[in-house]
């Protein structure tokens, strides 16, 4: 039985303008102990996957199973068992923390939400500031007297409380610099090897989710393209967005940066409040055929352990 | 620590420091009005109409009947300024209640809470607290009520503004994905963000709550038990020809008491908002 398993999820807004179909059919299933790079442009639905997986925002349709139970129609009592299980780290580490709760105070609340004694909580929120390399005076001091990267340890320490199975990051180290990006990075992996967490790795950064992922799943305006193993997809990507989301990135090395083919997309996202019908990627992708424009595509085992939803591949 | 920089920053604005010492002035005349002036305040102890200075046994003079209006104004002062705080705390309770509720809920809840604000911001204030008064009886309890009946909408409106910007910071939706329940993020979580201008404009709501106590009371419709200020400028309102002072020294009490507090409220902005202090 796979941690996390999306069967169809959906998630839609109200807006003025109409209804936002941000999340569109997405079924996903992550394995105990893996990490799961999702990827994608920015607006293409991939941070509100991970707060429906939270019930941050409400599920329209679909299952979510934790461990092979539907946490979708649940109300905030019954999902009291789950919170345990799964817990997210937040992108702004300057707007995760409360500014005037100190260190220990933030930390300490999935413990104290939990019904934890107060002096377990305090023993267990030293132990969890050592585990992610803050100094223990820490924990009497406010958020603003920290760094960005230290913030952010401070909201992995949060995460870690309960000992959870599950851990979405949501885009956790796209607000820091690039050397403390390493670092945090690094210590996601120690705690994976040391705890056997899992992670839902949310990013738009190709090079973290290669170094980090151990399966990636690309999405394109609320839709996967394409799900499967790191190598597999980097080395040989299959659906014509993911070669054109791979080939934007950059390498490091000039000579074979020069030598690749490129693909550049043209064109912005389009609106997911009018999306193009067919598959929504027929507006940019060089492969469009007059199928494309009339029926959507299905994400299809296409060999190798990898899925892919295009016709053409 | 913390506590010494907030200090720093507020003595930094001369005008609040001035207006802070004045303030404490007036509450340490309040809390020992009893220890200078032992006698009640609205016994006759001189002859009428006395003008400062006429008679070193009353500073201050006397009114139309006698009293000795230092001691009037100091025992005035305590009234004065509960009657502030306390119609103050009225509305800082009834605004930040309705605008937490409207902000953070949002949707209707928030469509019913502000159109019952504007109904309340379309009676014109004074004519609303004198109904009150009149019809519920001129006691201070009452008074102090109505004044915080006009008073919460400023108040509402800023609190809802400050949650609207905070409900959905990630710190709060961290909250909500360890399962906190709505209560507790509205008051452990997001009240204590949101506190800082409301703590201003409250600051700025115990000046107006004097001048209307000082209005009513005026127009005779106040506590007749309490001499505060402004009923001794209503009382000395028949003399303001002949002995203009009975009027006018309650009159400056309550003029430099409400400035001192606009300007501690203008110091508070300066010290628990510093980002917005140098533009």
């Amino acid at each position: 039985m796979s941690l996390l398993s999306l069967r169809d999820v959906r998630v839609q807004f109200n807006t003025a303008g109409g209804v936002v179909r941000a999340v569109n059919g997405v079924s996903l299933d992550l394995a105990v102990g893996e990490t799961l790079g999702l990827v994608g442009e920015s607006g293409c639905g991939k941070s509100t996957l991970g707060k429906a997986i939270m019930k941050l925002v409400p599920v329209a349709g679909g299952e979510i199973l934790v461990e092979g139970v539907d946490i979708a129609p649940l109300n905030r009592e019954q999902l009291t068992n789950m919170r345990r299980k799964v817990q997210m780290i937040f992108q702004d580490p300057y707007g995760s923390l409360n500014p005037r709760s100190t260190v220990g105070r933030s930390v300490a609340q999935p413990l104290v939400l939990a019904g934890w004694k107060a002096d377990a909580t305090a023993e267990r929120v030293e132990t969890l500031l050592r585990w992610v390399g803050l100094p223990s005076d820490a924990k009497q001091r406010y958020p603003h007297e920290f760094s960005g990267g230290q913030r952010q340890r401070i909201g992995i320490a949060r995460a870690l409380a309960l000992s959870p199975k599950l851990i979405i990051c949501d885009e956790p180290v796209s607000a820091l610099d690039v050397s403390v990006r390493a670092q945090v990075i690094n210590l996601l992996e120690d705690l994976k090897s040391q705890f056997g967490v899992s992670y839902l790795f949310i990013s738009h950064d190709l090079s973290v989710v290669e170094h980090i992922a151990d399966r990636v799943a690309v999405m394109y305006l609320g839709m996967l393209f394409e799900v499967g193993g790191r190598d597999q997809i980097w080395r040989e990507p299959r659906h014509p967005y993911t070669r054109a989301l791979l080939a934007a990135a950059p390498i490091a090395n000039p000579k074979l940066a020069r030598a690749r083919q490129r693909t550049v997309l043209q064109g912005e996202l389009p609106s997911p409040l009018n999306p193009p019908p067919g598959c929504p990627f027929n507006s940019r992708c060089p492969m469009a055929q007059d199928r494309c424009r009339v029926e959507k595509p299905a994400l299809r085992a296409v060999g190798n352990g990898v899925q892919a939803a295009c016709h053409f591949v | 620590m913390q506590r010494f920089e907030f200090l720093g920053r507020f003595a930094r604005n001369r005008g609040a420091f001035v207006g802070a010492c004045l303030i404490l002035l007036v509450a340490l005349m309040a809390a020992f009005a009893s220890v200078f002036f032992p006698t009640d305040p609205l016994r006759i102890v001189g002859l009428p109409e006395l003008w400062p200075g006429e008679d070193p046994e009353f500073p201050l003079g006397t009114d139309s009947l006698g009293r000795d209006i230092l001691s009037m104004i100091v025992h005035g002062a305590r009234a004065t300024l509960l009657i502030g705080l306390f119609a103050s705390a009225v509305a800082t309770i009834i605004g930040v209640g309705v605008g937490a509720i409207a902000g953070f809920f949002g949707g209707w809840v928030d469509e019913v809470a502000m159109r019952a604000a504007e109904l309340f911001q379309t009676i014109p204030n004074l004519i609303f607290v004198l109904t009150i008064v009149v019809i519920l009886g001129s006691t201070l309890t009452n008074i102090v009520i109505a004044i915080g009946i006009v008073s919460w909408t400023p108040i509402a409106r800023m609190t809802r503004a400050e949650f609207l910007s905070l409900r959905d910071r990630e710190f709060v939706q961290a909250c909500r994905s360890m399962g906190m329940s709505d209560f507790r993020i509205i008051v452990s979580e997001i009240l204590p963000n949101a506190l800082p201008p409301v703590i201003v404009l409250s600051s700025l709501v115990v000046a107006g709550a004097i001048l209307f106590e000082s209005a009513v009371s005026f127009l005779g419709l106040g506590d007749p038990n309490v001499a505060s200020w402004g009923r001794l400028v209503g009382d000395g309102r028949q003399l303001i020809r002949s002995s203009w002072y009975i009027c006018a020294i309650p009159g400056i009490a309550i003029m430099i008491t409400v400035l001192c507090l606009n300007l501690v409220g203008d110091g508070l902005n300066d010290a628990l908002n510093p980002k917005l202090r140098d533009r």
